[in-house]
């Protein structure tokens, strides 16, 4: 009897909470937002008030301490409505929040995590450079210790919730010296937002997520206290690695519920559009799309929910995260684009939502890990020979 | 102020309902079912009155022990009084048993200064139960409520505006009194994750016959005095046909038509 497949009722009324709150407050607004690549503080906000920002932090920082299913459920609601809110919400708690909390000390966790639960301020991990993407430990940025202080310099790009008004604090992976194997060592430091030296610009002309806030880092002497330092000089690219498979598990929630809004919208419209005298959807062609959507999104939903199972019950669960961000990505582009087909010319207008959908789909398959990576990833947990570059 | 919102717990309104055609009862399986939505309103006005007015809400709901879901989410938002009634006795209910029971429960609850109900539930649509509650307790009655004007606590006042089919009226009331209120009296708020962890937590006090001071043979089917003939989907009225031209034309093809028709001779 241990196979169990029923949420909570704290999960069941979680998500009627969060789906009524995106049916209400971001709907209305997403497509204006999205046109204008405008981010919305007051959005945010209300996410905050909601208790969604503290979603896996314990109550003595502010935060609700629901678990990471409960947490996933609620950015797969929010993408279901519109993946630039469900990006501010995602990146806020597993690039943002994450590492302060998994890797802080006690101070820093006292200083930080109550203003981000609450939604003062939202954090960034600066992790990725121009010339370090997937090769994530070729970063260039620096970090030199003098005399008790940190001297940053350098530049990150395509950093989520860096540069917004509300943009507090960046986690910042730097190159902090050389380890005994010759490779370089690599720790992370909180830089607030506003430190002398330390300029975040707002990225533009985006395809995906449009009305989230993407920055443009440049450190030069940026100077903090030495401690700053999260966790322990040289842990810099664990850190990294541990951060991002649990941003994988979001990336995958944004995945699930962007399809399960394509597929809704395309099954609405399979049943109000009629041609040749009847709805579409009565046609075997579309039909087949629609099931093959609907089994797919219930494929993706299983594994997801399981890869955060494994980590609610403190389980290995590397390998099962990046499955999930695959494959939810990939059924993501399926449903987008069954969905605009289905639309047929209006699927390409962006008063019909799949037009969006269609566009967000692509970054899930590139941030956080492109594809490629999952599967690299992948390969290396299942024993296939060599390292799998 | 003691706030008294009474809730109920009906099928999605987005759902497609089937009635059983043996006990001419809803179909509730495999329906999702939601609090009804004019008690969303209920249950904000409670919580507005009391963070103006001061004092406490109580939610109460009558129904199958899985309506303890309608006073989860009331707890959610903010309602932390919340009481179940629900007894095999009460099943079958018509609008009498059920304003007499509730009335019932509210008298245990005692004390109160205003009872807010919904102006009707979305499946049964009768409007009856919040007047039957008023009328049992012998107190005021404000029906289609969308404004509540204001309270005077301490002479016991209540001054609201209603809702009428060509127009609004202010009224006033002493205090207790029972309002029923419209969709657009207020916006409901969306519960948190803080108040959703407490309420999925909660153990909710279930009142049974037995705890209610009632009679029995007024509970139920049992005590209801209408009774349900026939439920029936009525058939699709046709398009109506509108005579147009100069009014003796008109009336004298009216006039056949309905001799045709066999209406008059």
């Amino acid at each position: 009897m241990a196979l169990n497949f029923d949420l909570t009722e704290e999960q069941d009324m979680m998500r009627r909470m969060v789906r009524q709150f995106a049916e209400k407050e971001i709907l209305p607004v997403c497509v204006e937002l999205d046109q204008k690549e405008e981010f919305s503080v007051h959005l945010t906000r209300r996410m905050a008030d909601l208790g969604l920002f503290g979603a896996i932090i314990p109550e003595e920082y502010g935060g609700t301490d629901v678990g990471y299913l409960s947490y996933i459920i609620s950015v797969e609601e929010i993408a279901r409505v519109d993946g630039s809110q469900a990006a501010t919400l995602a990146a806020g708690v597993s690039l943002g929040i994450s590492p302060i909390f998994y890797y802080g000390n006690e101070k820093q966790k006292q200083e930080w995590l109550p203003r981000l639960c609450k939604g003062e301020i939202l954090a960034s991990f600066g992790l990725t450079e121009p010339n370090a993407g997937s090769d994530a430990g070729a970063s260039k940025t620096t970090a030199v210790l003098e005399n008790g202080n940190w001297v940053i310099n350098g530049s990150k790009i395509f950093i989520t919730n860096s540069a917004s008004e509300i943009s507090g604090i960046c986690t910042v992976q730097a190159v902090t010296g050389k380890r005994s194997d010759g490779k370089n060592e690599l720790s992370c430091i909180l830089v607030p937002n506003g430190t002398e030296g330390f300029e975040a610009r707002p990225m533009h002309g985006k395809m995906c997520w449009r009305a989230s806030n993407t920055g443009e880092l440049y450190f030069t002497d940026c100077t903090v206290p030495e401690e700053n330092l999260l966790g322990r000089r040289g842990e810099g690219f664990h850190q990294m690695l541990a951060t991002l498979d649990g941003g994988r598990l979001s990336i995958g929630a944004m995945g699930l519920g962007g399809a399960q809004g394509s597929f809704e919208a395309a099954l609405q419209y399979s049943r109000d559009r009629e041609q040749f005298g009847r709805p579409i959807g009565s046609f075997q062609v579309n039909a087949f799309k629609m099931a093959d959507m609907a089994t797919q999104i219930e494929m993706a939903r299983l594994l997801l929910y399981k890869a955060c199972w494994l980590r609610d019950n403190k389980r290995e669960f590397s390998r099962e995260a990046a499955m999930a961000k695959l494959v939810c990505s990939e059924v993501f582009r399926m449903c987008a684009n069954h969905a605009v087909q289905l639309h047929g010319g209006y699927g390409l207008m962006n008063e019909y939502r799949v037009e969006k959908f269609y566009r967000n789909q692509k970054l899930l398959e590139i941030g956080e890990g492109t594809s490629e990576v999952q599967r690299i990833v992948i390969a290396r947990h299942i024993g296939v020979p060599g390292r799998a570059l | 102020m003691k706030v008294i919102v009474c809730v109920k717990q009906v099928p999605d309104t987005e759902a497609a309902v089937k009635i059983d055609p043996e006990t001419k009862t809803l179909m509730r399986e495999g329906v999702e079912s939601i609090t009804n939505p004019f008690d969303e309103f209920a249950i904000e006005e409670g919580l507005l009155t009391v963070e103006k007015y001061g004092g406490d809400v109580h939610v109460i709901s009558m129904g199958p022990p899985q309506a303890q879901e309608v006073l989860r989410n009331a707890y959610a938002v903010g309602a932390e009084n919340v009481y179940l009634i629900s007894d095999r006795a009460f099943a079958g209910a018509d609008t009498w048993a059920t304003a007499y029971t509730l009335a019932s429960a509210i008298k245990k609850i005692g004390d109160f200064d205003l009872i807010i109900c919904g102006k009707q539930a979305t499946d049964g649509d009768t409007g009856q139960v919040g007047p039957g509650i008023a009328t049992q307790l012998n107190i005021p009655q404000l029906t289609y409520v969308d404004k509540v004007v204001e309270i005077d606590p301490d002479n016991k006042k209540i001054k609201v505006e209603r809702l009428l089919e060509d127009g609004k009226e202010v009224v006033e009331a002493s205090l207790p009194a029972l309002i029923t209120v419209v969709k657009d009296i207020n916006e409901p708020r969306l519960p948190s994750l803080f108040g959703i962890k407490k309420a999925a937590k909660i153990e909710i006090p279930t009142w049974t016959a037995e705890d209610l001071p009632v009679e029995k043979e007024k509970l139920g089917l049992e005590g209801s005095p209408t009774e349900v003939v026939k439920v029936f989907t009525p058939e699709e009225r046709g398009g109506g046909e509108i005579l147009e031209g100069e009014i003796p034309e008109v009336v004298s093809t009216l006039v056949d038509k309905l001799m045709d028709m066999k209406f008059i001779q």
